[in-house]
């Protein structure tokens, strides 16, 4: 009997042994090796950025100049008063714009300077003697019998980053300082919305944020038309010959593109890199034929063919394998000798002056006649210099519309330079890096916050550490760019926000963070039960028979004791 | 009185107004989008499953026919039947018996082939998480101005689609992709074509914007096979591509028929499978969305109507190259086959050095062997 009792115990300690191995060391053991490692995230401040509140600060300078002020009045200047305007875009998104407005009286040297005989001249001098920073704008007041503008131009915007404004008629005598302030206020308002921010840019830009229901379809275009913002774009001029036989063309295209391109794209260094190439394409044709047109005695292609122009041309263009970034086409036809001389025609069946056609977010097609360069009886092949200056005007100007810079028709009343040799003015410039910083911006934290939300919904993805550090780089630089934006400095702004981009980019498209891992519960329970129920079946019975052995135990010994 | 005609005047400049931004801008706010982009994805191998490989390659035709570029296609075919050895007419892949049209054609690129179609790839190509090296044309760079057509072929369940016999996709990893898309901006719109059996499953677990889906049999009904060529000896298309390609066939790059046409696409007469469409999730109506929103690819252009004049000189490029030229590195070619790297040849020793081990160890035990055999008394003779 003693050795059942002793067999007994052994059992019972031998299972309570095997029951205490398996919870203490097994079930500890198993759930750490089936934990996936997630490194930490910086939740909290990812949740902070979700909810956006941007603070654009743009600094504006009004001169008087000589005329415009009493004596008196030049006492009370200067002066400087700040204006804050709110917009709420949405639950997440709030913008404010903030203009610091600092008034004072001209200088002799820009007395001298805007004595000049015409706007453009007093626009170089009054460059020349000091320079604005990135973002901040100037703007002189000039009386109203300047001889600098002409009749009815009120504003004349200058290359770099001053304006000339007129002040009005019935600002000529018996005023004070107040009335002046307030008649110009508005005035300055419109100019500002022209040549930094306005509400309508500020908004399109935040499209990756919000999407904005159809409202302006201008805008729309205007938005659709430019490339996104991108750490790099690479731009290709083609030249397409379809009759080798006929015309031996040679462009000078390095020249040209050192010449009329690259200053453009050096002053647009802040943005982005730009990488440049060409080819020349025989035997392309367009994919559409054009038709005789009797009344002009030419070749006419009409705008409804023109969209399937680009498809054909496109499979031979041939891009760039070594990178993903967007590619810019820029291409010239030289129409065969039996279709020359080909023009194009807009809806209104108006020729158009320059020939060309841009298609939105993919570049540019320019059409150059040369029919005009030799007479009928002439020995083929000719050779013909393309005249590059024409056909770079054109490239240029699309370039701008395609990199985002709007030439939207400015208001009555205001007269703008044209830019100068490096295609882009300073103000432009700004203009675009401030929408840029504010797409990099709101694109950043879309990225961030989305893929935070997907790596808390999914457990199961692997967070590595370069993970965890890209996304708190991104944080980082995200909150040190709205800090930026909302000081005015604008340069260290757009570079924090690229550096904010580029991380966040980085962190969302790593290959680790593919979710291959979906289990639907049943399988779940189908992987661990052949595993688990056979060895914890016997430890559960044999557990539960200690247990009724106790509570019988306890059981005899109350009725003993009763 | 006068109130009314106010008002008119009032709507006749509006519409006047109106006219005149259309005139401007033109197509732009028919359809959102820029560019279009193509997936096509065939996930079965084996010589029997010719079909899903003609399926694909038929969509893939008419989307180039259309004007989708092979840069923005990516055509994923988990089995190569053009060059397959029971293919009785190599380098073709035939839609129609009696070998009437070969969808394989001169100029197909395949971007993934064979084993590389996986559901880890697919995934990958539709978000985007591929690793650095990955080529251009593996790559859907697509943005948030592109209409993007994925069409998938191949066996499938409820709720799941099988590739290459030996893994399967989810629907709720497709929803789950299709998002992650949405969040990255991705897409303009979508269009998903399935053609497999119980294809409507797949589509069921959408919860995205601006996605619209068709499949060719709903949940508990299989897709069925259009005929067998006696000639090649399988079966060449299933139903819902073929009439699908026969509908295609019809539009051109400036067609205007739309989506509720091809709704109507194979129906059960036809098919003998219900096919069925998803467009809740979709913002715009079906009836005002072009066929060639998706399956072809229609510029917008406009008219460049200003130009900048530009009067500097060209600068001559030459005297930048002037002073590259003093500092000429002369390149000589690398060895292109380094055989003595491949072959592992060992130099060959000039001087004389004395015998290796193994020569060394061989002789001691052929002395060791004869004198303990023979015994030490011959040494005497030797020495």
């Amino acid at each position: 009997m003693a050795t059942t009792e002793v067999e007994r115990r052994r059992g019972q300690l031998a299972a309570l042994s095997i029951a205490a191995v398996v919870i203490i060391i097994g079930v500890p053991l198993w759930w750490r090796t089936t934990e996936t490692y997630r490194a930490w995230l910086p939740v909290s401040q990812i949740q902070e950025l979700a909810n956006l509140e941007l603070q654009l600060s743009a600094d504006v300078e009004v001169v008087f100049a000589r005329g415009t002020v009493t004596p008196e009045q030049q006492k009370k200047i200067p002066l400087t008063l700040s204006q804050d305007d709110e917009h709420v875009v949405d639950e997440d998104t709030s913008l404010r714009y903030r203009y610091e407005t600092r008034y004072r009286t001209a200088t002799i040297m820009e007395e001298d300077a805007l004595n000049q005989p015409t706007a453009a001249e007093a626009d170089l001098s009054l460059h020349m003697l000091s320079e604005s920073p990135c973002g901040s704008l100037v703007v002189y007041v000039v009386p109203e019998s300047t001889s600098l503008l002409p009749e009815d131009v009120e504003v004349y915007i200058g290359q770099r980053r001053t304006a000339l404004l007129r002040i009005g008629t019935q600002m000529r005598v018996g005023r004070t300082l107040d009335q002046l302030l307030d008649h110009l206020e508005p005035r300055i308002k419109k100019l500002l919305q022209l040549m930094s921010f306005s509400h309508t840019d500020i908004t399109a830009a935040l499209s990756d944020r919000v999407r904005l229901s159809p409202g302006n379809k201008e805008s729309i275009a205007d938005s659709m038309r430019a490339f996104k913002s991108s750490p790099g774009y690479e731009i290709t001029f083609s030249l397409l010959n379809p009759d080798p036989k006929s015309h031996r063309l040679h462009w000078d295209i390095e020249g040209a593109v050192q010449t009329f391109i690259q200053p453009l794209l050096t002053k647009l260094e802040p943005l982005a890199n730009f990488s440049i190439d060409s080819q020349i394409l025989y035997y392309a044709m367009l994919g559409v034929n054009p038709r005789f047109d009797n009344s002009h005695n030419a070749y006419t292609l009409n705008a409804d063919s023109l969209a399937h122009v680009i498809n054909p041309v496109e499979a031979r263009l041939g891009s760039n394998a070594a990178s993903s970034n967007p590619v810019l086409n820029f291409l010239l036809y030289v129409p065969d000798a039996n279709h020359s001389p080909l023009y194009i025609q807009d809806r209104k069946k108006q020729q158009v002056p320059s020939n060309a056609f841009h298609s939105p977010r993919w570049g540019g097609i320019m059409v150059y006649n040369v029919n005009s360069f030799y007479g009928p009886d002439v020995a083929f092949p000719v050779d013909i210099n393309i005249n590059m200056a024409k056909v770079m005007g054109v490239f240029l100007a699309q370039l701008r519309l395609l990199l985002g810079v709007q030439s939207s028709t400015p208001p009555p009343g205001f007269l703008v330079a044209p830019c100068g040799s490096s295609g882009l003015a300073d103000w432009e410039l700004d203009r675009l890096m401030w929408s840029r910083s504010v797409e990099n911006i709101a694109t950043a934290t879309t990225t961030i916050t989305s893929l935070a939300q997907l790596l808390d919904q999914i457990g199961n993805i692997v967070i590595n550490d370069n993970i965890a550090q890209q996304v708190s780089s991104a944080v980082t630089s995200l909150q040190l760019a709205v800090a930026e934006l909302e000081s005015g400095n604008l340069g260290f702004a757009l570079q924090y926000s690229k550096e904010a981009i580029l991380a966040s980019e980085r962190a969302f498209f790593d290959p680790s963070l593919l979710h291959l891992l979906y289990f639907p519960d049943d399988q779940k329970f189908a992987i661990y039960i052949p595993l688990f129920l056979p060895m914890c079946v016997p430890i559960l019975l044999s557990l539960l028979k200690i247990a009724s052995e106790v509570r019988q135990r306890r059981r005899d010994k109350q009725t003993k004791t009763d | 009185m006068k109130i009314p005609t106010l008002l008119s005047l009032f709507a006749a400049c509006f519409v006047a107004g109106s006219a005149n931004i259309e005139e401007n801008v033109g197509q732009f706010f028919s359809s959102g989008h820029t560019n279009n982009w193509a997936v096509l994805v065939c996930t079965s191998r084996f010589w029997f499953n010719y079909r899903h490989v003609a399926n694909t390659l038929s969509v893939y035709r008419s989307v180039k026919r259309l004007g989708i570029p092979d840069s923005h296609i990516v055509l994923m075919l988990a089995d190569d039947m053009a060059c397959n050895h029971r293919n009785p007419k190599p380098a073709t892949v035939f839609s129609h018996k009696n070998m009437e049209l070969n969808v394989y054609g001169d100029d197909v690129e395949v971007d993934y082939r064979g084993y590389e179609v996986t559901v880890e790839n697919f995934l990958r190509v539709l978000t985007g998480r591929l690793p650095p090296s990955t080529p251009r044309s593996k790559r859907l760079l697509s943005d948030d101005r592109s209409n993007i057509l994925i069409y998938l072929t191949g066996h499938g369940g409820n709720g799941f689609l099988k590739f290459q016999d030996s893994e399967e996709i989810s629907n709720v990893e497709l929803a789950d992709a299709f998002e992650q898309m949405w969040q990255k901006r991705r897409y303009n719109e979508l269009l998903f074509i399935i053609d497999t059996c119980q294809g409507a499953s797949m589509y069921e677990r959408f919860y995205s914007p601006n996605l619209m889906a068709l499949a060719s049999s709903q949940v508990g009904e299989d897709s069925l096979s259009h005929q067998p060529d006696l000639a090649i000896g399988v079966h060449l298309m299933d139903r819902y591509t073929f009439y699908l390609l026969e509908f295609l066939e019809d539009i051109h790059p400036a067609s205007k028929a739309n989506m509720n046409d091809l709704f109507k696409v194979c129906p059960k007469s036809q098919c003998v499978s219900t096919p069925g469409h998803r467009t809740d999730l979709f913002l715009r109506d079906p009836g005002s969305v072009l066929i060639t929103d998706f399956f072809g690819s229609v510029r917008k252009v406009e008219i460049t109507t200003e130009t900048i004049s530009l009067t500097d000189p060209i600068k001559q490029v030459e005297e930048i190259a002037v002073h590259g030229e003093q500092e000429k590195e002369t390149y000589s070619y690398v060895d292109q086959l380094p055989v003595s790297e491949i072959i592992h040849q060992k130099p060959k020793q000039k001087d004389w050095h004395p015998p290796d081990g193994f020569i060394l160890g061989l002789w001691t035990l052929i002395l060791l062997v004869f004198f303990k055999s023979y015994g030490a008394k011959h040494l005497k003779h030797i020495f």
